[in-house]
């Protein structure tokens, strides 16, 4: 009977036991991580903070569905691996030895650096515990800062805001999230911060926080502002979890690097998630991706190959949907992307390949409401921005994961932007007329 | 059947209901829980958006809910193959 080991809790590990368990019905797996409730939806955590869903609700499995995986679980921390001897060594000392190993211990967020960053009072979001004691400290504080960028600090400014918090944003620079959004971009996801009550301080960071008895009362700015504040949510990046397998001597670039079974340079020891950098032929480099249909198909590659089923990990094109203001967007591909210095490495949900290094033209189309920005080459789409009406998500993905041809409609998209939405359903239905036509119904039924 | 002046019937979402139902589109869910939440008759959209299967529960009402509440536009209303809209 193989014995699997698998460190974390997250997406990764849970479907990699579940592969694991698919073809395999006798195997011990054991499942070691300093989280020891429900498996939860982590992209979940923002809509608990706004209020939308109760804690209960972010459960990802049944209980019958757990149970039946079998699963022995430890809640302890992984302090020491030894891949030679096949063991892992828990903090408290108890040693467990493996047949097989999944790392998937994820990221964690980056603290910040300023003076006074560890008062009682300057928060992180990386779990639901984090999330619960915001909440806690939400309902005593008045006023709060959020610094950083990318989909979590947006959440943070907009879940404080909701949950009737006086909510300040410091941008370090002109713009929100410059890494992937144009300014225009940038600018529709600031009106409906606005519009949410959130005040945008452009060209602003915190010289230091200022507490009593280890308290956070307040802020001094690069302006010689002072705000008081009892609450500072950061969310200037993420970083792979990866010194459990750094100091096991494992090959580890910005995360665990893998080869296209998930395996690490170890024997017999994979690595999967937010922690695994997977190479990706298309870009000709190794990336990585804080998303979470990535690290469960990553998971559940690691988890087949651990059991002794060959399988190949296939990177899709990198793809996250999120509410940006009070518009839903779609990132796809290569967009582009420029510098900022709001962020100090990758955010979670982003993925390394959306701001590639590739020459390309955006087009834009741009309307009351919706905006869809494509970044095309002289044969193909890179990458896509959607905000808004979503109908062109689907055709997009497509377009852009298959590198399709566009040289027969590249001049009509180029010369008549403002027809951009129908050139590219027209090309759609003209490749696939099987298909009807994405989510027509959508507008017509939704409530 | 007549239309009644009280009972005001969408004669054109009635006949698209009957032709079509909720789908999830792969790759976009997160697995929130928020349209299982919201659903009025308690079906587990969210398991069935895990397995990327059309929603096909006697519970469902074709409300629109779920489609609706989705943060990440994960669901959309597909045409029934073979359905006569």
């Amino acid at each position: 009977m193989r014995h699997h080991v698998l460190v974390g809790s997250g997406i990764a590990a849970l479907s990699a036991a579940e592969a694991i368990r698919s073809v395999d019905a006798a195997a011990r797996i054991t499942l070691v991580s300093d989280e020891s409730g429900p498996f939860y939806s982590r992209p979940g955590l923002a809509y608990l903070l706004a209020g939308a869903v109760p804690e209960r609700q972010l459960a990802i499995r049944s209980k019958a569905e757990v149970g039946a995986l079998r699963l022995e679980r430890i809640a302890a921390r992984a302090d020491r691996l030894f891949p030679e001897r096949h063991e892992l060594r828990l903090a408290g000392g108890r040693v467990l030895s493996y047949d097989r190993l999944l790392i998937a211990t994820g990221a964690s967020s980056i603290a910040p650096d300023f003076p006074g960053a560890d008062l009682d009072g300057v928060v992180r979001l990386d779990g639901v515990e984090d999330a619960r004691a915001l909440l806690a400290r939400v309902r005593k504080a008045k006023v709060a800062v959020v610094v950083g960028g990318g989909s979590t600090a947006l959440e943070l400014a907009e879940g404080l805001q909701a949950r009737g918090v006086e909510t300040h944003y410091f941008l370090r620079g002109d713009r929100y999230w410059a890494r992937v959004l144009d300014e225009e971009e940038s600018a529709l996801v600031e009106s409906g911060l606005a519009r949410a009550g959130v005040t945008l301080h452009r060209r602003t960071e915190i010289v230091r926080a200022l507490g009593r008895n280890g308290r956070l009362e307040a802020v001094d700015t690069n302006d010689a502002a002072c705000l008081h504040c009892q609450l500072i949510a950061v969310a200037i990046g993420v970083r792979p979890r990866v010194d459990l397998a750094r100091n096991a001597s494992l090959d580890v670039d910005r995360g665990i690097v893998v080869g296209e079974r998930m395996e690490t340079s170890a024997p017999d020891a994979f690595a999967a998630g937010d922690v695994a950098q997977a190479f990706d032929p298309a870009l000709g480099r190794a990336v990585l991706d804080t998303l979470w249909s990535a690290a469960a198909e990553q998971g559940r590659v690691a988890g087949l190959n651990m059991a002794g089923v060959a399988t190949t990990y296939h990177r899709h094109v990198a793809l996250n949907v999120t509410q940006l203001g009070d518009l839903i967007t779609t990132v796809i591909g290569d967009v582009g992307g420029a510098d900022d210095p709001d962020l100090v490495t990758i955010t979670r949900g982003q993925s390394e390949a959306w701001a590639g290094a590739s020459v390309g033209t955006s087009l834009v189309r741009h309307d009351a409401s919706d905006r869809i920005r494509i970044h095309i080459n002289g044969r193909a789409i890179l990458g896509a921005v959607i905000m808004g009406d979503q109908a062109l998500s689907v055709p997009l993905t497509r377009f852009i994961a298959d590198r399709v041809d566009i040289t027969s409609i590249r001049q009509a998209l180029i010369e008549r932007p403002e027809a951009l939405a129908s050139t590219l359903l027209e090309f759609w239905r003209s490749r696939e007329p099987w298909q009807h036509a994405p989510c027509d119904h959508h507008s017509r039924l939704a409530v | 059947m007549p239309r009644k002046k009280h009972l005001p019937v969408d004669q054109e979402r009635l006949a698209l209901l009957r032709s079509a139902r909720v789908e999830p589109v792969a790759g976009r869910c997160v697995q929130c829980g928020l349209c299982s939440y919201n659903c009025p008759t308690g079906v587990d959209v969210r398991g069935y958006a895990r397995r990327c299967l059309a929603i096909d529960d006697p519970r469902c009402i074709k409300c629109g809910t779920c489609v609706a509440r989705c943060p990440r536009a994960v669901l959309c209303f597909g045409p029934i193959a073979g359905a006569i809209a």
